[in-house]
């Protein structure tokens, strides 16, 4: 299996690189088993795909070229109109790439199930996170901070991340590290992912939410575990206290906010966050909430 | 070949058809409130819940005029079938009152909830209600509207009962049992199913 | 109370240049039309001929009018969105403010698939289809009359959003709670709401009237398996129509209580589900794209055969994979949201039937493929557009498979990766094909056929203009850049923006060719007559008619014996019968549904802008209108035998099927 993943990872950054010299491709370059698990799914679905495409590129072209009226070769049919045999290939062909196709597919789905924690042996964070005009807030709850904009992560821990959003729909997104997932008021949804090397990568919103969407970025810092406990102590050490008067405060519209930490946050305020929206706090169907 | 003569015009065959068609797309129009309704069913948002305001004698009384408008609307439909103008407008007369009553009903229903504070802007669950019910209400109201310009065509005009007048009141009638079905339906999930 | 509602002269954007600019030009152009109308005195004739007129050739033609012009304003707000995205980088915020810029791309979204593709699709359909079945009008005449003004008043309504409030700041889709008035107060989720209820109210209308004209008015022997597939995919596309169209008014009528009434379906609080609005709006919208390349595929159906001299391939096969895509067009919309967070079951699920769907589409591609197998393939422009159509919707196609499965979704949702897909499926799939059937029907429609060596420059240019514009979105895709965005911080992104906007460049020098080439063939129109009424040697009904047709189609309703039944026609019965005509009975035409139109532009713009007397007084003016022309006899007229047979004895020259 490793093989294969090697020769497909190999064989599209091959195919990427004859494009554009590979860089800045963040998608194709995950930093963590989710976004490995996506890239691979990826290049086997476009591979398999080819299977129908190329021979419809060279089909077109070739036929398009042989049966020119103007210099015909080959023979003419102008009463043919059909084969059972080929009828029976055009049918079977497609629906056999395409049955292939599904059972990746449905493999891939459930593994990939962003409410689930990842089949992967792994310590676990939690960290809610909370979509606001147009700024990302982070609470920390076991360790009693938050910040804005800018969320850290210890490598190699399975960070469960709980979103919801205090105003319009948004999209939580880190693309190197995989799986996005919707922001939506009242409504909580769950992504878990792994950073398993450290550096910064870049996080945003990919669901337009008005004017300051753009701008609507956060930097994720993935690093050591004592890397993770410098930052948060970083945090706490801020005497900033986010509690439910600062947080209405803060989540009217401003755009392009500065990093900044909160040393203490008001236990269950996420809970508070998204009940606030809902007389009756919805939680999404989940089928496999074991 | 076309020999109509001009004064006397032959419908065209697909009208009957058409409304079939049109009401096809009115059934998906339904479907989705329905749909909707279903979703909301339980977001009272603190607000009132079925049980609190639903009066089911009403609802009950407003269902038997709708059935029994659609019962003389029948017997209209059998006048009309042999032509005859004065029964087709003394059962057409009694649709008609059944049908504003019905009407009448609904608003004094709607009239009171948001007088009590329950409209549709209280909660989800009451504009999915107004809404669904609403819709409805305004069929009926636009099916009695279109029966009186057909009346109104027939008597007033003074064209008197021609096979066009005809078969734009089957037309109509099949709008008019349609809504009934709807109305059945709106009866069993919206208000009996609330109240359970 | 106010008489003019919420209107007043500080709407107008007086402090944008661009937007006046675009205004001034708009008025310049309306001007100059009405002035050259008024200068050749032509007000009676085009009000007698076309704008009163309910002949489904007319109809359609005023459709087709109406999409291109209307391509030229949706191609202007695309260009718009290159040049900003290709210059605003870094710290770079680019000549268009967020407020414009997010306009634009909301603008181009409606404006591209509800003016431009919708009346192009169904102005070829009414062209097209009651001449295929060998009929003399559609059942409804009154109603398509109706259907056309509205969508144009729907086109104007949009085109006042520039210079009088603004247009939506929410994307074509316009989710809540974004577009609930709480975030988006101001008229420009109000002028959303109300053109697309018209547009789509129109297109209900047609889908109506076509579904029983195809049903009830084909000419006698043409059962359902003989039908034309231009008229099969039509067939489908109308009954997509009549099932998904509702619920785009539903849930378009749910979001205008939610900002006039004050109810609570999506909003944030008190109950409502922004959810639903999302589910409402793709259950519509996903059976809608099946709408938009339906039709095309019919074109191409249509096009491959003649133009190879071949019968289609598999002909009942292709009907088939119409009817399955048809019908599973209703299963897939949840792929919209892979992530808004449905259990992964269910994602598996709609990946599935999303992929299945792909099976009937690969199927029909390689049935157009063996009709050109074994063919005499002419290289007409038709031909050009369906050959770059194959390649060009194939990948979009493979990228459309990519992005079924959840998995793949999950980093690629919402990114230019998804804007390249569909515009790849959009222009390469159903502009295309509407291009090629603009091409193919054009001397049908007006008895001379358009200049060659343009039609094919202009294809030229757009195919090479579609991939230099798109394969650097699919990349940008990879490289995680998100739709909508006016501006952006990274640089890297930059280079690729650019040459996108090369392409588009080169796609503006398609559609100049294009405008060339109409001119130009309309300039030399007398050498470019088509006197034969089949300039393609062609196989359907359409061409056993004069070009351009009389208006009642056919003198003598035609005896279908097979599938391609004029091309059976020529095969087997060449020597044209001494014929006998009879009174043909054909509709009167009527102003009502040019009233009903411009009366329900005035509803619409009075709801918008809150008149509420001008509203109630167009309703009821409405249904005024509607219970007199119902009140109205005679509503047909009788074309008498001698008269046809004058009309007849001056396309002696041309074969008559009998």
């Amino acid at each position: 299996m490793r093989g294969s993943r090697t020769v497909c990872n190999g064989a599209l950054t091959i195919l990427c690189g004859l494009w554009l010299g590979g860089c800045g491709m963040d998608v194709l370059h995950p930093e963590g088993p989710v976004g490995n698990r996506e890239v691979r799914l990826i290049t086997i679905s476009a591979l398999l795909m080819c299977l129908v495409v190329l021979p419809v590129f060279f089909m077109t072209i070739f036929f398009a070229w042989r049966y020119r009226a103007d210099k015909p070769r080959g023979v003419y049919a102008p009463e043919w109109s059909y084969s059972r045999k080929l009828d029976i290939v055009l049918w079977g062909g497609p629906a056999a790439i395409v049955l292939a196709l599904i059972v990746i597919n449905w493999r891939a789905t459930l593994w990939l199930n962003p409410y689930k924690p990842l089949p992967i042996k792994a310590p676990v964070l939690v960290v809610d996170v909370v979509a606001m005009d147009w700024k990302w807030l982070f609470i920390y709850p076991d360790q009693g901070i938050a910040s804005l904009n800018e969320a850290a992560i210890p490598t190699g821990t399975q960070v469960d991340f709980r979103i919801t959003s205090d105003t319009v729909m948004n999209v939580f997104f880190i693309p190197q590290l995989g799986t996005q997932i919707y922001a939506m008021s009242g409504m909580m949804t769950q992504v878990h992912l792994i950073a398993k090397n450290p550096g910064r990568y870049r996080g945003l919103s990919a669901n337009f939410s008005g004017p300051g969407f753009p701008d609507m970025r956060f930097t994720t810092i993935a690093t050591s575990a004592a890397g993770f406990a410098a930052w948060v102590k970083q945090a706490q050490a801020s005497p900033a206290v986010l509690d439910a008067k600062g947080f209405q405060f803060m989540s009217g519209p401003s755009g392009q906010v500065p990093v900044s930490f909160f040393g203490h946050v008001q236990p269950g305020l996420f809970a508070d966050i998204l009940a606030a929206h809902d007389s009756a706090a919805k939680q999404l169907p989940r089928e496999d909430t074991e | 070949m076309p020999t109509a003569s001009p004064t006397v015009e032959k419908p065209r065959p697909e009208t009957i058809f058409g409304f079939w068609t049109y009401i096809m797309t009115d059934c998906m129009i339904f479907a989705a409130l329905f749909a909707t309704f279903a979703v909301l069913r339980t977001q009272f948002a603190g607000g009132p819940t079925p049980k609190q305001i639903f009066d089911l004698k009403t609802t009950l009384e407003e269902t038997m005029l709708l059935l029994c408008s659609s019962a003389s609307c029948g017997c209209a439909m059998v006048s009309v079938h042999h032509r005859k103008i004065p029964p087709t407008l003394f059962w057409l007369a009694i649709t008609l009152c059944l049908g504003a009553g019905f009407v009448a009903l609904e608003l004094h229903e709607f009239l009171g909830l948001v007088a009590r504070g329950a409209g549709p802007d209280r909660s989800a669950f009451l504009s999915a209600f107004f809404t669904l019910v609403g819709t409805h209400g305004l069929h009926v109201t636009a099916g009695l509207l279109w029966m009186l310009v057909l009346v109104v065509e027939m008597t007033v005009l003074g064209r008197g009962m021609t096979d066009k007048i005809a078969h734009r009141l089957y037309a109509w009638s099949l709008f008019w049992h349609f809504l009934d079905i709807i109305w059945v339906a709106i009866f069993t999930f919206v208000y009996l199913n609330s109240v359970r | 109370m106010n008489l003019l509602g919420n209107l007043s002269l500080s709407q107008i954007p007086y402090a944008s240049w661009i937007v006046m600019t675009a205004v001034g030009f708009e008025i310049v152009v309306a001007l100059s039309v009405l002035g050259l109308i008024t200068g050749y005195g032509k007000w009676g004739y085009l009000w007698r001929e076309w704008l009163t007129s309910v002949d489904h050739k007319r109809i359609g033609i005023m459709y087709i009018i109406v999409s291109q012009v209307m391509l030229l304003r949706g191609f202007l707000d695309a260009m718009m969105m290159r040049m900003q995205q290709a210059v605003a980088a870094g710290g770079n915020q680019g000549f268009l403010p967020a407020h414009h810029y997010d306009q634009f791309f909301s603008e181009h979204g409606v404006i591209m698939i509800f003016f431009v593709v919708m009346p192009f699709i169904i102005g070829l359909i009414n062209i097209v289809v009651p001449m295929q079945i060998g009929t003399r009008d559609v059942a409804f005449p009154f109603l398509n009359s109706v259907s056309l003004w509205m969508v144009v008043a729907a086109a104007l309504l949009l085109n006042i959003s520039l210079g009088l409030g603004s247009f939506a700041k929410t994307g074509w889709v316009a989710y809540p709670p974004l577009s609930e008035i709480q975030y988006s107060p101001g008229v420009g989720v109000d002028y959303y709401i109300w053109v697309l209820q018209l547009s789509g109210f129109s297109t209900l209308f047609t889908g109506i009237n076509f579904f029983v004209t195809i049903i009830k008015r084909r000419a006698p022997g043409m059962g359902f398996f003989r039908m034309p597939l231009f008229t099969w995919t039509s067939f489908c596309t109308v009954t997509l129509i009549l099932m998904a169209f509702p619920i785009l008014t539903v849930a378009l009528a749910l979001l205008t209580l939610d900002r006039y009434v004050g109810t609570h379906f999506f909003t944030n609080d008190l109950g409502g589900n922004s959810m639903m609005y999302v589910n409402l709006f793709w259950a519509w919208g996903h059976p809608e794209v099946y709408i938009l390349i339906l039709p095309a595929f019919g074109v191409f159906s249509e096009v491959t055969p003649t133009f190879a001299g071949k019968p289609l391939f598999g002909y009942k096969t292709l009907v088939w994979a119409t009817i399955a895509i048809t019908v599973l067009s209703f299963l897939v919309w949840l792929h919209h949201f892979f992530t808004m967070g449905a259990g992964a079951n269910v994602n598996a699920f709609f990946g599935m039937m999303t992929m299945i769907i792909a099976v009937p589409t690969g199927v029909k591609v390689f049935s157009w493929l063996f009709t050109i197998y074994r063919g005499r393939l002419r290289f007409t422009v038709p031909v050009l557009w369906t050959l770059g159509f194959l390649i060009t919707f194939t990948l979009g196609g493979m990228s459309g498979v990519m992005l079924a499965l959840a998995g793949n979704d999950f980093v690629l949702h919402n990114s230019l990766f998804l804007i390249a897909h569909f515009h790849n499926v959009l222009i390469g799939g159903t502009l295309f094909g509407m291009f090629a059937g603009f091409n193919y029907w054009f001397p049908k429609a007006f008895g001379f056929t358009l200049h060659e060596g343009l039609g094919k420059l202009a294809f030229w240019l757009w195919l090479s203009g579609f991939y230099v514009a798109f394969m650097p979105l699919y990349i940008l895709g990879f490289m995680g850049m998100t739709r909508r965005m006016s501006h952006y911080d990274n640089v890297a992104w930059q280079p690729y923006l650019i040459v996108a906007l090369f392409g588009a460049v080169l796609i503006l020098c398609g559609i100049a060719t294009m405008v060339l080439q109409l001119y130009v063939s309309v300039r030399d129109r007398a050498q470019n007559r088509d006197l034969t009424g089949d300039p393609w040697n062609g196989r359907t009904l359409e061409w056993s008619i004069p070009s351009p047709p009389p208006f009642y189609n056919f003198a003598i309703t035609p005896k279908v014996h097979g599938i391609d039944a004029f091309w059976e026609y020529k095969e087997h019965d060449p020597k044209t019968l001494p014929v006998e005509y009879v009174d043909i009975e054909m509709p009167k035409s009527t102003a009502a549904g040019f009233i009903v139109g411009v009366l329900t532009g005035v509803l619409a713009f009075a709801m918008i802008w809150h008149i509420w007397w001008s509203a109630i007084a167009s309703s009821l003016a409405i249904i005024g209108v509607v219970i007199y022309r119902a009140y109205q006899e005679e509503l047909d007229y009788i074309v008498p035998a001698a008269e046809v047979a004058r009309i007849e004895a001056g396309y002696l020259n041309q074969p008559k099927v009998v």
